[in-house]
């Protein structure tokens, strides 16, 4: 796993959507990558214990989720954002 | 000659209350059963809401030997099954003893047991538990201790297929009268998840509400989990009938499938399917339903699901149906859910009144259908169908006609 938060983002999105990490891009998105609730759910718990945070994700409100998961990169800025309130 | 099958007594705890007349209050008043969790370690938890039943305590209910084997679990069985009984007013003898028997769906087992036991032993570094950790928290508790309370000595079983588990169990009672495998049986469903490891467990799928269950409606936020049992007495109607017994409603048809298609995921077919069985098997047609109460769990996934496959069944009738989820007032029981649901049934039939989805806020176009918003309604219900769907795709429906 690389040092910056992109890279572990990127890593754990890569390891649940079973690919590679050189092949997962900033601009896709979790269901053209093939991942589904649970994939989700998994990667927000990876990300959660990555990085020692909380993430406000609910499965049931993904569009006023206060964590934007419709891109890769949107994760990766949500995540920085998060370790960045941690302080 | 064909048997039927018909509901002789019903017992009910649950966070709306302590017996059937005060759950059916809840029921027609719309009380919210759900609140604060004041459980041990709430503090830990992002989840700290559910359906508890404060008042519920086993001081004063039982003697202290019972205490000591009871899970919570199994006191809420108990409770349910002694009110059901006496209601009931069965006295068997013992011929009629071996041909009556006990079937309770619970979902996970005596949790409050386990979470304790787990604390002595992993948080406090003890190396001894209590000597009766084991029939505490057995899944069979419960239908073990109705059984010798009530001298049930036929086919005994417990059922457990997750939020199905108590539909389960009622429809294969109502098997097993209709069969004539057995003359009387005694079916529900009990749970008591609200400990941390529990609660715990579900944070992690992110399909819990954090502020309150609002089945169907546009701003629903996910599930609430509540607590309780539900027992019925199930009767060959013949039978019941010849003793004048007070009866609360015929089962009359069940319904089972496997959306064998995705763990947690609700399926439409699967849904469906199950509807349409529970019909067939009643000899009914689509249009003598006027009451469902629903799955109506509040996740975005299972109320939009839930309603597409009602349409699918009913097709023109669906907009006649008064639909409604009672989980918004007492909570999502897990295994019990469809034991307290079909008190819900039995209620609307033999009081005509249709309990309401409570904290409905915004119609969803996704859930196009009359879910009796806020408000029991006056109705006359003659027949009725109650849902359940579960996690691992195992669904069950059962019908009821008016008696």
């Amino acid at each position: 796993m690389g040092d910056t938060t992109e890279e572990q983002v990127i890593a754990i999105v890569a390891e649940q959507a079973m690919l590679s990490a050189s092949e997962v891009k900033l601009d896709d998105n979790p269901e053209d990558m093939g991942l589904d609730s649970l994939a989700l759910v998994e990667i927000v718990f990876s990300i959660e214990e990555t990085f020692d945070v909380s993430v406000p994700f609910n499965a049931n409100d993904l569009a006023s989720s206060e964590f934007d998961i419709s891109s890769v990169g949107k994760i990766v800025e949500a995540v920085k954002a998060l370790v960045a309130a941690k302080g | 000659m064909t048997r039927r099958v018909v509901v002789t007594g019903l017992g009910v705890v649950s966070s709306l209350g302590l017996t059937r007349v005060e759950h059916f209050e809840g029921l027609k008043e719309g009380r919210s059963g759900i609140g604060p969790l004041t459980i041990t370690d709430a503090d830990r938890l992002s989840v700290k809401i559910g359906g508890y039943a404060d008042a519920f305590t086993p001081e004063g209910r039982f003697d202290r030997s019972d205490v000591s084997l009871f899970d919570r679990t199994t006191q809420m069985a108990v409770t349910a099954a002694d009110e059901a009984m006496a209601e009931a007013g069965v006295e068997l003898s013992e011929a009629e003893a071996v041909r009556s028997g006990v079937v309770i769906g619970t979902a996970l087992c005596g949790m409050e047991t386990v979470d304790s036991a787990y604390r002595t032993v992993f948080q406090e570094g003890k190396n001894r538990v209590h000597p009766f950790v084991v029939p505490r928290l057995m899944s069979n508790a419960g239908a073990s201790q109705i059984s010798m309370r009530h001298g049930l000595k036929g086919p005994s079983w417990t059922v457990s297929t997750a939020c199905s588990s108590a539909n389960h169990a009622i429809g294969q009672a109502f098997h097993m009268v209709k069969s004539g495998a057995s003359d009387l049986m005694v079916a529900g469903g009990a749970e008591a998840p609200l400990v941390f490891g529990v609660i715990k467990a579900w944070e992690g799928l992110r399909v819990m509400s954090r502020d309150n269950c609002r089945p169907f409606s546009k701003n629903r936020s996910g599930m609430v989990q509540g607590e309780g049992a539900a027992v019925l007495v199930l009767e060959e109607m013949g039978r019941a009938k010849a003793r004048g017994a007070t009866i609360w409603g015929e089962i009359c048809g069940f319904g089972m499938s496997a959306d064998a298609s995705d763990i947690v995921t609700p399926s439409q077919d699967g849904a469906a399917r199950a509807i349409n069985s529970a019909l067939t098997d009643a000899n009914m047609a689509a249009d003598e339903i006027r009451y469902i109460n629903a799955h109506g769990t509040a996740t975005a996934a299972n109320d939009k699901t839930e309603c597409a496959a009602i349409h699918q069944v009913f097709g023109p009738a669906a907009p006649k149906l008064s639909v409604s989820s009672t989980k918004s007032m007492h909570g999502h029981a897990i295994g019990a859910a469809g034991a307290l649901e079909a008190a819900a049934c039995l209620m609307a039939m033999s009081e005509s009144v249709i309990p309401p989805t409570i904290n409905f806020d915004e119609p969803d176009p996704d859930c196009n259908l009359d879910i009796t918003p806020n408000e029991a309604r006056d109705a006359d219900v003659s027949a009725a169908l109650s849902n359940s769907f579960a996690f691992g795709g195992l669904n069950a429906v059962l019908a009821f006609r008016k008696a």
